[in-house]
């Protein structure tokens, strides 16, 4: 395979990631911990779709439902096991689990895109609903009350491993997820660039054809819906660390709807794009929850209508192609005037 | 003798009250080139699915077998693991991609990685798609297409190739050279080809059989049958040379 030829996936530029590792280190010097925090984990969260959906073409309508399980897994497993290895590692697994059989029975079954929309909606509606009703006594986990609408409150939170004395919070928990996010980026690159990534990229585009070359697309779609959930499941538990509690409103119809705006916004067919998406939509969610003057959600969707009509392929990859075309053009003019140049040297010396 | 590699027994397809496939019973040797030709209408493409898994048949509508394998009903991926390459009727290929990472993809399966390389170069070569190995494959005109599809279907180095139309759209001298992909490929690998371009058929030769209403009409080598007056009468009519 030659150099050129990465599947339309791009490839990982280490200054730009190493001034992104430089940028995450000194940030907490500049801006609030505790926004930068949250700002992280909606990025976590867009990134685990947009890998899903940019690159093997599964959208989602319902990813909440993994970000929420997450979070209340391991709200739930701290409650009862109190040291947060073991809770996170759950965090992670539970929705991975919880996505294998769904996706499985979704593309196993071979149902269409729009059912498959339908499947994942009524998942995360049907958790809402259930997590809503959890009020009681009824409704506990060995230590841990669902809580019905108020959720669950003052769980033990992520601590360093084997210390339950020493928790981490503030700028620790900022650290930690800069670092997952980092190394969820890092593993989806790893992803993108192997085999496996590739027929993904093969299935977006032409799903019969992977089948006819003999590759399994129920068995692909199935793996990269379960790892994509257990990103969301990281995302869900590092959010439940974040803001010490956790309620239905993390499996709402909102949640799920806010994620697909930050990576179409950002940018579909990209890591990088729904990830800014995520920071830079979160950041107006944050500032715009100062006010009473507008409306959020109004604002988000006026956002996401322009975005579409304006920019259909969201803001990197746009600014990306635009880049291209003008180093394109530079190169043009640097060959224009060499040649003119040149011409001009070999009229002189005639 | 040479064995039998593909058979169909008393094999029925139907879309709601029309016999799309109607008790086809279909034999093909090792190595045989055997065209599949007949009307619009025929049936051709619908028993061309029934081998591919496309078309998923019911277990008392017959059976598909190949190399021995009873594949009635099996997914189209379960039958190319057999070792069977696909050419679909119309181009089926990954637009987004180039033309070297849509064989990348097919010859990476049968490859290791260290060696994938030197098929994917090979194939090209073969079809002359050199040129425009780094063009996206929505960027190509049906013709270029057509030949993608087709070093698809090499990359995989398979032993039986089912070609649906392959001739369709492409020029003259591609299609020359098409045919003799088709009979240098033929030397180790059995064929089917689905066309109704006579002229293709009769360069290619060999065996040819001729499906009429979903019902095999006659069967035998590609001069023979083309004279026969009722294959003239309910397929080539008029238009016959």
């Amino acid at each position: 395979m030659t150099n050129s030829s990465n599947f339309g996936t791009g490839r990982i530029s280490w200054l730009w990631f190493a001034l992104a590792c430089l940028a995450l280190l000194i940030a907490p010097a500049l801006f609030d911990v505790n926004t930068m925090t949250v700002l992280l984990i909606w990025s976590l969260f867009a990134l685990s779709l947009g890998l899903m959906w940019g690159y093997a073409g599964i959208l989602s309508f319902g990813h909440a439902a993994y970000f929420g399980l997450g979070a209340y897994t391991f709200a739930v497993a701290s409650m009862n096991i109190g040291e947060s290895t073991l809770p996170l590692l759950l965090a992670l697994l539970i929705p991975a689990l919880l996505a294998a059989v769904i996706g499985a029975m979704m593309f196993y079954g071979r149902i269409s895109d729009v059912y498959m929309g339908v499947i994942t909606l009524v998942v995360t509606l049907i958790i809402f609903k259930f997590i809503n009703s959890t009020a009681g006594d009824a409704y506990r986990i060995g230590e841990a009350r669902l809580g019905g609408f108020n959720g669950i409150p003052a769980f033990p939170i992520l601590n360093v491993p084997g210390q339950t004395d020493i928790p981490i919070f503030g700028l620790g928990l900022y650290y930690v997820v800069a670092a997952s996010l980092l190394i969820c980026y890092l593993l989806c690159r790893w992803i993108l660039a192997s085999w496996f990534g590739r027929v993904l990229v093969g299935i977006r585009e032409n799903e019969s054809r992977i089948e006819l070359l003999g590759y399994s697309a129920p068995l692909y779609k199935t793996a990269i819906f379960t790892v994509s959930a257990a990103m969301a499941g990281l995302a869900g538990c590092l959010f439940a660390n974040w803001a010490e509690i956790v309620t239905p409103g993390l499996f709402s119809l909102g949640q799920s709807a806010e994620v697909i705006i930050y990576t179409i916004v950002g940018g579909l067919g990209t890591l990088i794009g729904p990830m800014l998406g995520a920071v830079g939509l979160g950041f107006l969610k944050l500032l715009l929850g100062e006010q009473t003057l507008i409306d959020n959600s109004l604002l988000l969707g006026a956002i996401l209508v322009l975005v579409v009509l304006l920019l259909p392929s969201g803001i990197v990859p746009t600014f990306m192609r635009w880049r291209q075309k003008r180093s394109q053009a530079t190169a043009a003019r640097h060959r224009a005037n060499s040649t003119r140049r040149r011409r001009r040297q070999h009229g002189d010396g005639a | 003798m040479s064995e039998t590699v593909v058979e169909t027994r008393d094999l029925s397809v139907r879309f709601g009250g029309v016999h799309a496939v109607n008790n086809v019973n279909f034999s093909l040797k090792d190595r045989e080139l055997r065209c599949l030709i007949g009307p619009n209408g025929a049936g051709k493409s619908t028993f061309f699915k029934c081998l591919t898994g496309q078309v998923q048949v019911g277990h008392n509508n017959g059976r598909v077998l190949i190399k021995g394998h009873d594949v009635t009903g099996w997914r189209p991926y379960d039958i190319v693991r057999l070792g069977v390459g696909i050419k679909t009727q119309t181009p089926s290929v990954m637009n987004g991609l180039t033309v070297e990472e849509n064989l990348w993809l097919s010859a990476r399966r049968v490859n290791s990685r260290e060696t994938v390389r030197e098929v994917v170069q090979a194939v090209m070569a073969q079809v002359s798609l050199e040129g425009i190995a780094r063009r996206q494959l929505g960027e190509l005109a049906h013709g270029q297409r057509q030949l993608v599809e087709i070093g698809i279907v090499l990359a995989q180095r398979p032993w039986l190739i089912l070609l649906d139309e392959p001739a369709a759209g492409i020029t003259h001298a591609e299609a020359d050279r098409l045919v003799e992909i088709i009979h240098e490929v033929n030397q180790k690998a059995t064929i089917v080809v689905v066309d109704h371009d006579m002229q293709f058929v009769r360069s290619l030769g060999g065996h040819v059989t001729v499906l009429h209403q979903g019902a095999v009409l006659r069967e035998g080598p590609v001069d023979t049958v083309l004279a026969d007056q009722k294959v003239r009468e309910v397929y080539i009519g008029s238009r016959a040379k």
